[in-house]
């Protein structure tokens, strides 16, 4: 591929980056209308990937990217085959649809700047995790996801319902997303991968590694968290607390697709083995089950939606890992179809709820005259989730059961699950379809009419679009179908299924499946109170589960608190100290590394003098009973290592040590004037001879130690190094001082800044005027308090 | 310690140790010395000449805040590692060059340049700590 | 020499850890100061240590004639000085600042970041 070429897919992944950035701004100027210009952005980058389409489908890929960390190997790269590129063509081109209802659901919102710069933050990042090749980059975007649908759940924060949702959504997806990073790394380490597309190549290695039972759990963990599996499904309906366009956008038709596109892309890789035969079905037959059940009993239109999306997510699942290719196909289409049906009903809700004031099904009826346009959208969409022909969602349904097939008892359970999960789904396709626009009119907040272009363009273009897929599935198998199924099943595929009924058992399956949903349809307020009174009766669920969790950490915590914090400055010190006499004499002793006990060298009688002034030092400061003679004896210790320091061929320490110490004299004795230095350590003697036992202990160990570092041999390069080369180089003859300010400048430069720093806290603290701060509960006058100091 | 002897002899002991310190400080290339011991020494005379006579002559004495000399050696010592920078040498490496002064030949360097910086940090961070105490002891 | 160094150190060490082991914030202070003494001393020993001669080249000679002390060590320990000096002196402001505004040199005393039976954080969202 051409460099510019590269260039240009570079600059579509940053572009709604660059739009989030642009969008606050638009905003100010053109208040909802910005949609119409922000929605130029993702419908550039659709355009761009429209592009690929025909190499794509003539089964050729397209990689391209950039070093983006050299030392650590990691790339910014891209790949894009049929999976990749379906879905950043879904990403896009929905988004663009989006973004216009955004404009007109938000319309005259204080933050709907804020809003489409979320939105678009998470179409790239959202479009950076479905290109992605290198692992680090797959799992940065998969996090910005999370991250960014938290903003998005979370944009109404004033009420406690979204903040709550958003959270449990990010702990969710979040460590949903450590467990993939942790997959990643097993397989990277099984394998020697770093990128997808090197990956491919690599499937016999993983499946028959000893760690691939870890990596596949891992890896499954992130998907399963993200695509709201059972039993980590409970967030998903939660996040319909976002306003619609985020539900209809990242909850229906993007982002909880992401665990569905990683298991899709993983399926070539690690498909195909028992485990993975096994797993995946049985946890999305269980949550489409689940799923469409929990539907039910929902009033809410968007909770509605929201469950069905749970049972899709998990037929997706089902589907991918069944493992024949006609299944892998049927997921394919169903991907497509349920994003582009999904999507339409949402923004459907919105609208109704937009311009009823009421989303609740059993508040809304006979608003069809009144919005009709929508109505045609609903009722479009509909069809298509029912999986009636024409439209795309018969071919999927068509497919899935000629996928699943009734080859054995195994296919039959899923092949039953699928009709039932197919069923329920038709019933509440057209419940939320058909219930709110037809019957008699009751009375709503709000008197219905038809929204604005920007309110049901995005649900009709869906709609019709998913008649048109079908109808023309000659090409859209061609550029999208064939090469994604492709793409997941590691092998070319061509699927070739089209509107014309064939007489066979799929269609009798079919049959069945509509007149099931037809009798739901009509029993509907039955199930619901059913499912109702059957839920009660549970009681407990992970959502409740959520709850708990959250409390028991925030008290956890509180108590561990107490224990390691119970803010006692002793207690910490004591600690501290026998830990630092554990980590001396634990490991010296247990590696035999105690130092040999030399004779005591004769030392010259100045020398001892020194020393004996020294300790005399000590001693009298720890038993100085008023604040001049701790001062003095502190500075007599002082002046005695200056000693040693001169004795010992250093002058420069010396004379430092010398001046730091008399200034050390010189300050305690200007702030001792005011503190009181208590008579004598009060200390019990129990407490005594504890803080003496660990002194010692902490001070032999300190001692030993160094008499072992002085008896092992003495590597002087450095100081050989610094000896030759302070005349030579730096023009110094004073080794020490060329040491300083030439050789470790750098360092000095932050000791200086340090010491500076040292003396603006200090400046401040003083300044500080007593009684002001806000620790005092009386507060005084600032004149008073220094008139009492004075 | 405000007797009479002390308050006279402070202003010139002072001095003396200002300038005792500056020839620590230009003689620490070669000789014991250098930037950090010459700031003490320095600082201690302002402490000194504080305690004798008072904050406010001092301050006067020294004309710019204790602090603002620190900033400007701070900024001397970074932007003499940054005159490297214009000869495609990493930051810090020390530039020498010799000049004439009264016919002495003299070498003079970044390096020197530096340690004064590193002297006015600690003569300034030092004197103002001591002055603000000081100040509270006078108050 | 390192022997009696290293002893010297020990005693060094233990008397400033058992001063500030104690509650009393003007004695942890005085800990702290003989703290960065012992320290220094600690590096300067492990440099090894030699009597009486500083790390200066003669003059007119490019590398010293004879063995010095280890310049290394004191280059660290030089700068160490001082900073450990302004931190005390930081220490020390705070330690009186905090006296003055709580009324107590008793670390027990000093309850204002973690009082005593500190209620549960809240449990909501």
């Amino acid at each position: 591929m051409a460099a510019d070429g590269q260039w240009l897919t570079f600059l579509v992944l940053i572009l709604p980056f660059l739009g989030a950035a642009a969008a606050p701004f638009l905003t100010r100027v053109f208040g909802h209308n910005a949609a119409w210009v922000l929605a130029l952005f993702p419908a550039f980058i659709f355009y761009h990937f429209t592009s690929f389409l025909g190499a794509v489908a003539e089964g050729e890929t397209v990689a391209g990217g950039y070093a983006w960390i050299e030392s650590l190997d990691v790339d910014f790269s891209w790949y894009l085959d049929g999976l990749s590129l379906t879905f950043a063509l879904l990403i896009s081109g929905i988004g663009t649809l989006i973004v216009l209802y955004s404009g007109g659901y938000l319309k005259g919102h204080p933050h709907l700047g804020r809003f489409f710069s979320f939105i678009l933050m998470f179409m790239g990042s959202m479009q950076g995790l479905v290109v992605a090749d290198s692992f680090l980059m797959l799992f940065v975007f998969w996090e910005l996801t999370s991250i960014t649908s938290f903003l998005l759940i979370g944009f109404d924060h004033s009420r406690e319902a979204s903040r709550r949702a958003a959270l449990q959504a990010l702990v969710v997806t979040g460590l949903g997303g450590l467990s993939l990073l942790a997959g990643l790394l097993v397989i990277a380490n099984i394998t020697g991968a770093a990128s997808l597309s090197a990956l491919l190549s690599e499937g016999e290695v993983l499946r028959a590694a000893p760690l691939y039972m870890a990596a596949l759990l891992l890896v499954l963990g992130g998907a399963f968290t993200k695509s709201a599996q059972f039993p980590f499904h409970f967030w998903l309906p939660n996040a319909m607390e976002a306003p619609t366009p985020v539900s209809a956008y990242l909850h229906s038709a993007t982002m909880v697709k992401a665990g569905v596109y990683l298991v899709m892309r993983l399926n070539p890789v690690m498909g195909e083995t028992p485990a993975w035969e096994t797993i995946l079905p049985v946890f999305g037959g269980t949550t489409l089950i689940i799923g469409t059940l929990l539907a039910l009993r929902q009033t809410d239109l968007k909770l509605m939606l929201a469950y069905t999306t749970v049972a899709s997510l998990g037929l997706l699942v089902m589907l991918t890992g069944f493992g024949s290719e006609v299944a892998v196909e049927a997921a394919v289409l169903y991907l497509v179809a349920h994003s582009m049906f999904k999507g339409a009903l949402f923004m459907v809700a919105g609208a109704i709820d937009h311009e009823t004031g009421t989303r609740d099904i059993t508040k809304v009826g006979g608003i069809g005259s009144a919005m009709p346009v929508t109505f045609i959208a609903a009722v479009l969409a509909a069809l298509s989730m029912g999986g009636l022909g024409p439209f795309f969602g018969f071919l999927a349904k068509e497919e899935i059961y000629a996928g699943l097939g009734f080859a054995s008892g195994w296919s039959i359970l899923l092949t039953l699950t699928a009709v039932l999960g197919n069923a329920l789904m038709f019933a509440i396709g057209f419940a939320v379809a058909l219930k709110p626009f037809t019957g008699a009119r009751v009375k709503m907040p709000k008197a219905p009419h038809e929204g604005p272009v920007l309110l049901w363009l995005g649900p009709l273009v869906l709609a019709v679009d998913g008649l048109l897929a079908a109808l023309f599935s000659d090409l859209s198998h061609r550029f999208v179908s064939s090469p994604m199924a492709s793409a997941v099943a590691g092998e070319p595929l061509s699927v070739s299924i089209s509107v014309v009924p064939h007489i066979g058992l799929p269609l009798l399956l079919s049959a069945l499946t509509i007149a099931l949903g037809i009798a739901c349809y009509l029993t509907l307020e039955r199930g619901r109170a059913a499912m109702a009174a059957t839920l009660t009766a549970i009681g407990w669920g992970p959502d409740r589960g959520f709850d708990q969790a959250v409390r028991g950490t925030v008290r956890l915590s509180a108590f561990v608190t107490g224990i390691v914090q119970g803010g006692r400055l002793d207690v910490y010190m004591t600690a501290t100290f026998i830990a630092l006499a554990a980590a001396l004499f634990v490991p010296m002793v247990a590696f035999g590394e105690l130092p040999t006990m030399p004779a005591l060298p004769s030392l010259p009688f100045y020398e001892l003098a020194v020393l004996a002034i020294g300790f005399i030092g000590l001693a009298a400061v720890l038993h100085a009973r008023d604040r001049l003679t701790a001062i003095v004896s502190l500075g007599i210790q002082g002046f005695a290592v200056a000693l040693i320091f001169m004795l010992l061929g250093a002058p420069d320490l010396s004379f430092t040590q010398f001046m730091v110490e008399t200034l050390s004299v010189v300050i305690l004795a200007l702030v001792m004037t005011r503190l009181r230095l208590s008579p004598a350590d009060h200390r019990p003697t129990g407490q005594k001879m504890l803080d003496i036992s660990i002194a010692a202990l902490c001070g032999a160990g300190l001692g030993l130690i160094l008499l072992r570092v002085t008896q092992v041999p003495f590597d002087d390069t450095l100081s050989v190094f610094f000896a030759e080369n302070a005349r030579v180089i730096a023009h110094g003859r004073n080794i020490v001082n060329v040491i300083i300010v030439d050789f470790r400048g750098l360092d000095t430069l932050g000791e200086i800044a340090v010491v500076m720093i040292a003396g603006l806290a200090i400046l401040a603290l003083v300044r500080i005027r007593p009684g002001v701060a806000p620790l005092k509960a009386e507060k005084q006058p600032a004149r008073a308090v220094e008139k009492v100091e004075a | 310690m405000h007797t009479l002897i002390f308050r006279t002899i402070a202003p010139y002991l002072a001095s003396l140790m200002v300038l005792f310190s500056i020839f620590v400080l230009l003689r620490g290339h070669n000789e014991p010395g250098g930037g950090f011991i010459g700031g003490l020494i320095a600082a201690s005379a302002f402490a000194i000449y504080g305690i004798a006579c008072g904050v406010a002559p001092v301050r006067r004495a020294l004309y710019f805040h204790p602090m603002a000399i620190s900033g400007f050696g701070l900024l001397v010592s970074a932007l003499s590692g940054g005159v490297s920078l214009f000869m495609d040498m990493p930051f810090l490496t020390g530039q020498w060059t010799e000049i004439d002064v009264l016919g002495l030949p003299v070498d003079i360097s970044t390096v020197l340049f530096f340690d004064i910086g590193v002297y006015f940090v600690v003569v300034g961070s030092i004197t103002s700590i001591a002055l603000a105490l000081e100040e509270r002891e006078h108050a | 020499m390192e022997t009696i160094l290293a002893a010297t150190v020990a005693v060094f060490f233990a008397v400033s850890i058992y001063l500030m082991l104690s509650k009393h914030i003007i004695r942890i202070l005085l800990g702290v100061a003989i703290f960065s003494n012992a320290v220094n001393l600690t590096i300067f020993t492990a440099g090894r240590v030699v009597r009486e001669v500083p790390p200066i080249i003669p003059e007119g000679l490019d590398t010293p004639d004879r063995i010095t002390a280890n310049p290394l060590p004191q280059a660290l320990i030089l700068t160490a000085i001082v900073i450990s000096f302004s931190i005390f002196a930081f220490l020390l402001v705070l330690a009186f600042r905090a006296y003055q505004e709580l009324g107590t040199d008793d670390t027990d005393g000093m309850r204002v970041a973690e009082p005593e039976g500190e209620a549960l954080p809240p449990l909501g969202y």
